[in-house]
């Protein structure tokens, strides 16, 4: 068969992160290149932390998404470098995370230096700025937990790194 | 070339493995609920550190190893990590003091492998900075507030400080091996930057640095404390009674 990389490449973007279902693996920035060599169809995705765990999920998933494409020979690369960063997330992601109820990541950190905080982080909720860090860690690598002083509901928020 | 680099690539590998199986150990025994989580995600970073760099030490090596046969079917002697993360846990001021001491080691370590020559390394390095980062920050925070509390936190938080610092030297340590290769990282360049930030923070909690004393070394060489043996009883016992099972 032929394959055409563009049509490829926009059913392997479709496949969803695993622990946020709202995203795409394109929103987060995980997929880093689709390319054809010799007919074999090689997808290149990067961690976002390097123990996350989704990672093999994802791989199995774009799996399934190419042998329903008819795909007949292709792999999963995954690279550490450049290291992923929440500065290659979509707008169409942060909207989507902040609907979805996570607070998007703020704010532009620079690499190796201390952590940074973010002058504020608004409720997704409620949309109120007032509101405080429970832990730096939540309930995936990607994410820290939060609290409203407004409307008092807990919520994750999506950490710049 | 490659026995210095597989040994180099091991040595962090196993450090970062080691350190992931103590922290993993506080789930479920942490002060609060959001302190398994925290510890929990520290440790899952730390063993996503230690799977790329034992999947490279098994490269290098070219016999087939995997990162599964590098964590689990090798011996207390043929695992070269520090002594510092071995030792047992003890109480959450121990916790903490050792993850102070490790995490900005490996802040500093890391930051400076980014730019090694060797891509695998400098890969691996780049993405860990970012989480040692958090691991620093988080270690920050609960020496300054249990420094900083009740006589009851404060001396535990020195305890624990007091109890780990005979264990920092050996993370400085040069030898033969790193200075010869020129990827890696001599850590006896890190030693004063290191010294200076744990001592800023240290200084803020109100708690005082410890004094020089005797220092353990050895890990490097294979020589452990006797805990690390006990370590990997339970870090390898289901592999070794099931070899080749998968779930």
């Amino acid at each position: 068969m032929v394959i055409d990389a563009k049509v490829v490449r926009a059913a392997v973007a479709e496949v969803p992160d695993p622990e946020v279902p709202v995203l795409t693996i394109d929103d987060l920035g995980v997929l880093r290149d689709l390319r054809v060599e010799d007919s074999e169809v090689v997808v290149v995705i990067t961690p976002t932390y390097s123990g996350c765990p989704a990672m093999d999920t994802i791989r199995a998933d774009i799996g399934v998404v190419l042998d329903q494409l008819g795909v007949e020979r292709h792999r999963v690369e995954t690279v550490l470098s450049p290291a992923w960063t929440t500065d290659w997330m979509s707008e169409s992601g942060m909207a989507k995370l902040a609907e979805y109820g996570i607070a998007p990541p703020t704010g532009r950190r620079s690499v190796g230096g201390p952590v940074m905080l973010s002058l504020t982080v608004r409720c997704p909720l409620c949309g109120s700025p007032d509101t405080s860090e429970l832990s730096r860690f939540g309930s995936t690598s990607c994410k820290s937990l939060w609290r409203c002083n407004a409307c008092r509901e807990p919520f994750d928020h999506f950490k710049a790194i | 070339m490659t026995p210095d680099l597989l040994a180099y690539a091991l040595r962090l590998g196993d450090d970062a493995l080691i350190a992931a199986q103590r922290t993993a150990e506080w789930i479920a025994a942490a002060p609060q609920l959001e302190e398994d989580v925290a510890l929990g995600n520290i440790g899952l970073d730390q063993l996503g550190q230690a799977r790329s760099l034992l999947t490279y030490a098994g490269e290098l090596e070219g016999a087939g190893r995997t990162e599964d046969d590098l964590a689990y079917f090798r011996d207390e002697r043929d695992f070269t990590n520090l002594q510092i993360c071995e030792l047992p846990n003890g109480d959450f001021g121990h916790a903490m003091a050792r993850l102070l001491y490790f995490a900005t080691y490996q802040h500093l370590l890391y930051d400076e492998l980014r730019t090694s020559s060797d891509e695998i390394l400098a890969g691996v390095a780049g993405k860990a900075v970012k989480e040692v980062a958090y691991h620093v920050d988080h270690a920050t925070q609960w020496v300054l507030r249990l420094g900083d509390g009740t006589d009851e936190s404060h001396g535990r938080m020195q305890a624990g400080l007091d109890a780990l610092w005979p264990y920092t030297a050996e993370m400085f340590a040069s030898d033969e091996l790193v200075r010869r290769l020129d990827v890696a990282v001599d850590p006896a360049s890190l030693e004063e930057e290191w010294h200076r930030r744990v001592t800023e923070v240290i200084d803020a909690s109100t708690c005082t640095r410890p004094a020089s004393t005797y220092q353990h070394s050895g890990g490097r060489e294979g020589r452990h404390t006797e805990h690390l043996g006990h370590l990997l009883a339970e870090l390898q016992h289901v592999a070794r009674s099931h070899p080749g099972a998968s779930w």
